[in-house]
């Protein structure tokens, strides 16, 4: 089996968030930069998958050349080699058609994606790349098993979960508990120093949409404490004060 | 120019997000034209119109029941053909994330998720790094799909009628290749994404054993019951109630924390809350600082005591 996984290379989960240049840049000042998490449980089920069953895995990212470490992360992990379309992402759309055309003219078997990023949260370009490559896209998956052609999936649903079978080709927006995040060994670190990574120039596509600037929110008041011997005050400004209750 | 909004169901009853869809339709003005696909309750139309809706599109083909990604793309791309429409809304939602991506294929227009508020011309703001930022996008072309954040606007109780319309979409085969087999949902409970009040649970409460006194408070309050990772990790709560970055998130009028120390990757998930209240026996617990309201005890002693305090206000 041909599986293609996408990743993103987001700030760390930690990280403070802050902008520049009037508030149109993102400050990457000290910023860690990591595999997105939804996308590195998309790997790990690859990994799995193909100790199951045989194959290859690719990793593909769209991105200027500051993320070819988090590839080389990914290769570490168990990918067999690596794209990296050369351009800095614009928006979901401009993503979503780069990848459609790398996996037009490789035809992969399998899509694996993160459920969203953790930089845009937009949850849109799998389902993007399924309507692009006209193949089903599902998505948030949480359990994810291939006999054969066959691909039986569950997926979560508000206030609980749906089962789905559908066949290959297909892009899955993968969440947990999908498989366990891995962790890249020595061997895995050595190899991936090694292993394949293709730089290709971007398609001409024009995104829909354009960031003009950023915010931050604004600052939270200080916290009222109340004792606990004094419960019927919380729910007093609870009531009165916040008005939620 | 019409607006389409896509009202999702759960239950054959109208989702309170996708009300606050309508409302936000409502409030850019012009004609509204809701869409509603499968079959609903008796009565459950009439709040497109009580919501801010002019017109009711209903495809009421039990085939469309479930939530079928695909389908439910190519109904819309209809649809909006039909209402001659240039802009679609709907309410961020796991079906509605997958279906609007889909559908912004079809149309070629620009979609913009978890958006905050009413846009400004072609400009709308919107949450990113889960809750810590906000975006300034402009959508550059005619055609847009706005998919809403709860919350975005307040729901409108005001309205009037909606005209009803039958509509019988052409349905292909191919948009139900990937089939559901079977749906297991909570019944009866609040949904955690629409919830207006949200009691969540941590690794403070030791065990799942202890979760009765969460669910007392939760049901005093009319709340939905949310927890931490670990907690959902630990399997002492179902998946879907895990709250942060990597969870749901939710951003209900009231979020209260029992037990949770406060990770950044549990804030993040929690941070579009208008108010938090922490319930924390650590005084030093970083949550407090998130929080507007915040009792330092110990949780199996405040707990009982609220829910007996909000059951005592209630009656
Ligand atoms: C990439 C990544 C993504 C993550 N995503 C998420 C996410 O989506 N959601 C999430 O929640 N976490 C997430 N985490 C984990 C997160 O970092 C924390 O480990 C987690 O939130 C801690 O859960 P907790 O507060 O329940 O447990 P703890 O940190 O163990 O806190 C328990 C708290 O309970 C208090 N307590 C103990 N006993 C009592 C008592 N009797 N009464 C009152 N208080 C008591 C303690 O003082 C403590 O503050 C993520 C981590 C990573 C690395
Ligand atoms: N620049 C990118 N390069 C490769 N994959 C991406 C990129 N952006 C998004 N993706 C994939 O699409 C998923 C959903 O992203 P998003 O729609 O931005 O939330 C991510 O989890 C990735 O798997």
């Amino acid at each position: 089996m041909k599986i293609l996984v996408c990743i993103t290379h987001v700030p760390d989960t930690t990280s403070k968030i802050a902008f520049t240049d009037g508030n149109t840049k993102f400050d990457s000042n000290g910023v860690q930069y990591i595999i997105g998490p939804y996308d590195d449980y998309a790997l790990a089920r690859a990994v799995e998958l193909k100790e199951q069953t045989g194959g290859t895995i690719t990793v593909l990212n769209v991105g200027t050349v500051e993320t070819e470490p988090t590839l080389r992360k990914a290769l570490a992990i168990g990918a067999d080699d690596a794209i990296r379309v050369n351009v800095a992402p614009a928006d979901s759309f401009f993503v979503a058609a780069q990848i459609a055309e790398v996996a037009k003219a490789e035809s992969f078997d399998l899509i694996l994606m993160g459920r969203e990023s953790i930089d845009f949260n937009g949850g849109m370009v799998h389902g993007m790349v399924g309507e692009l490559l006209g193949i089903p896209s599902i998505s948030p998956v949480m359990k994810l098993d291939v006999e054969g052609n066959k691909v039986k999936m569950t997926r979560e649903i508000e206030g609980g979960k749906e089962l789905l079978e559908a066949e290959l080709p297909l892009v899955a927006g993968c969440q947990e508990p999908i498989a366990e995040w891995k962790i890249p060994n020595m061997r895995g670190i050595m190899s991936a120093r090694t292993k394949p990574l293709k730089v290709v120039e971007p398609s001409a596509v024009d995104g829909l949409t354009v960031t003009e600037n950023y915010e931050l929110p604004p600052a939270k008041g200080q916290v009222k404490m109340i004792d606990k011997d004094n419960i019927g005050e919380l729910v007093r400004l609870l009531k009165e004060e916040a008005k939620v209750i | 120019m019409a607006i389409l909004v896509f009202a999702e169901t759960a239950d054959k009853k109208i989702k309170k997000s996708s009300l606050e869809a309508v409302s936000y339709a409502a409030a850019m003005g012009g004609d509204v034209v809701a869409v509603v696909l499968g079959q609903v309750e008796g009565g459950e139309l009439d709040k497109i119109g009580t919501s801010g809706g002019t017109k009711v599109l209903h495809a009421d083909d039990a085939k469309l029941n479930e939530g079928v990604i695909q389908a439910y793309a190519s109904v819309l791309a209809e649809a909006t053909g039909k209402a001659g429409a240039d802009t679609v809304v709907l309410a961020k939602s796991s079906l509605g994330d997958a279906v609007a991506a889909r559908l912004s294929v079809k149309m070629g227009a620009g979609l913009v998720s978890n958006v905050v508020a009413l846009p400004q011309g072609n400009k709308v703001k919107r949450s990113i790094y889960t809750g810590k930022a906000f975006a300034n996008v402009e959508l550059k072309g005619s055609k847009k799909i706005i998919a809403i954040k709860k919350n975005a606007v307040p729901l409108k109780t005001d309205g009037g009628a909606a005209v009803v319309e039958k509509f019988a979409p052409s349905l292909s085969d191919t948009d139900f290749k990937a089939k559901i087999t079977s749906q297991e949902k909570a019944k009866g409970k609040v949904l955690l994404p629409e919830a207006d009040i949200v009691v969540s649970g941590g690794r403070g409460l030791k065990g799942p054993e202890n979760w009765g006194m969460v669910e007392e408070l939760a049901d005093a309050l009319g709340a939905a019951t949310g927890c931490s990772k670990p907690v959902s990790d630990m399997d002492w709560r179902p998946h879907h109630e895990h709250v942060g970055q990597t969870g749901v998130k939710v951003s209900p009028s009231l979020y209260i924390a029992i037990g949770i120390s406060g990770a950044i990757q549990h804030l993040a998930g929690v941070n579009s809350s208008k108010y938090i209240v922490v319930i924390n026996k650590d005084p030093e617990a970083p949550f407090f600082k998130a929080a507007d309201y915040g009792v330092a005890a110990d949780a199996f002693e405040v707990v009982p005591k609220l829910t007996e305090a909000i059951k005592a206000l209630n009656n």
